[in-house]
């Protein structure tokens, strides 16, 4: 089996793994955010980025190949994914007391991994109002990263379209395709495959609320990291 | 014996949460305070920050007062602690910052149902609110910040048996927190 190094350690792979992808079925962690095991790779927030033979690429988009040199867990990588991470929170409004998510978001595991403790930057406070039309759902848009894995499941497995990016550079958002603009006007229900895959807060399904107490939910128990190197063969 | 620590604590727009999750440390507090003596603070009363080594600020900063007792922990204290959500990221008053401050105070002080008095309160004494609620960090360097909505007790422990050994406080991984 074709094999390569990730700081130091043998990983191997098969032939069309990226270097994210074999990493992971290894149990080994490379700090990622938008990149999504069921969906193809997007390549947009960098966070996985890592040194192959001495160039940063992005992990998610790279294929594995015999021989690489892989360096992940440097402080020069880790210091450029504190300020990814900082950006992103300083770009929305993300107040994570107040988050049903809290403690199952991706964003802020990815903080805590990485040890980001301040915004770092200044708030941008952007003016997100949250669509709660939907019976059953609720939208809070003040938390989009503009990953479009929503845009992406609601089109290429719902087959229902429902989300959209709009707009350039900081006036990208994410909006809902119906001519009204809500929720509500759309066929979105909560089977849908874009209920799930949310990394951070937006996509809710209500009167969920607080169920799980902060303190007992998924990443509180164990992080992404944690689980990931519990699937690792000794 | 080598000479005490001087530490000063303050709330800004916070809840007091953030000291009561200090107070968690519990017993800790009494070989704490063999290294500390304690400045301006809710726990000593005093009004003004002298010369200290650690300012810790719980709170954003809605008001000119606010603003007024932060510049006075930045100029008064070695090393500035952001301390808790709040001071953080603005938290839970920054909530209001999605409006305008004007129609917030009418609302609530004239609008809102059951008053007997409907005016917005204009007395000079009381601190004149600014339009948004901002965190320390926008608005004077801020040397370490400990996150959570508290921070755990477990940081304030942490980052302050650290910073009285004479090294880069470094909060353990699990005491990270945001919520």
């Amino acid at each position: 089996m074709s094999s390569f190094t990730l700081d130091g350690a043998d990983v191997a792979f098969t032939e069309g793994q990226t270097i994210i992808e074999a990493a992971r079925v290894a149990g080994r962690f490379i700090p990622s955010l938008c990149a999504h095991p069921e969906f193809p790779a997007h390549g947009s927030c960098r966070v996985c980025t890592v040194l192959v033979n001495g160039r940063p690429m992005s992990s998610c988009t790279t294929k594995a190949s015999e021989g690489q040199v892989v360096e992940s867990n440097t402080a020069a990588l880790n210091r450029d994914r504190q300020a990814l991470v900082q950006m992103l929170f300083v770009e929305g409004n993300h107040f994570c007391p107040g988050c049903e998510k809290s403690g199952a978001c991706t964003l802020q595991s990815l903080g805590k991994e990485l040890g980001v403790t301040s915004a770092g930057f200044a708030h941008e406070s952007p003016t997100r109002p949250v669509d709660a039309s939907h019976p059953d759902i609720l939208l809070d848009f003040n938390r989009c990263i503009l990953c479009e894995l929503c845009v992406r499941a609601s089109a290429d497995v719902d087959h229902k379209d429902v989300f959209a990016l709009s707009g350039r550079g900081l006036h990208k958002h994410l909006i809902v395709n119906a001519e009204s603009g809500r929720l509500a006007d759309t066929g979105m229900s909560l089977e849908d495959k874009a209920m799930t895959v949310c990394p951070v807060g937006v996509i809710l399904k209500k009167r969920q609320g607080f169920s799980t107490p902060i303190g007992a939910r998924r990443d509180d128990v164990q992080t992404p990291r944690q689980r990931l190197e519990a699937g690792r063969k000794p | 014996m080598t000479a005490k620590v001087r530490v000063a604590t303050t709330s800004l727009a916070g809840c007091f949460g953030c000291h009561m999750s200090f107070l968690d440390i519990d017993e800790r507090i009494l070989p704490l305070l063999e290294r500390v003596t304690l400045d301006r603070s809710p726990l000593t009363d005093q009004k003004h920050a002298g010369p200290c080594a650690v300012g810790l600020v719980e709170g954003g900063v809605c008001n000119e007062d606010n603003l007024h007792v932060l510049r006075e922990f930045r100029a008064q204290c070695q090393v500035l602690v952001a301390v808790g959500a709040c001071a953080i990221n603005g938290g839970l008053p920054a909530q209001r910052n999605h409006f305008e401050v004007g129609d917030l105070l009418r609302r609530v002080y004239t609008e809102e149902p059951g008053l007997t008095r409907r005016v917005v309160p204009d007395d000079p004494e009381l601190p004149l609110l600014f339009d948004k609620v901002r965190p320390l960090h926008e608005l004077v360097k801020v040397d370490y910040f400990i996150p959570g909505c508290p921070p755990p007790a477990e940081a304030f422990w942490a980052f302050l048996s650290d910073l009285l050994d004479g090294k880069e406080p470094r909060l353990p991984k699990g005491a990270i927190r945001y919520d």
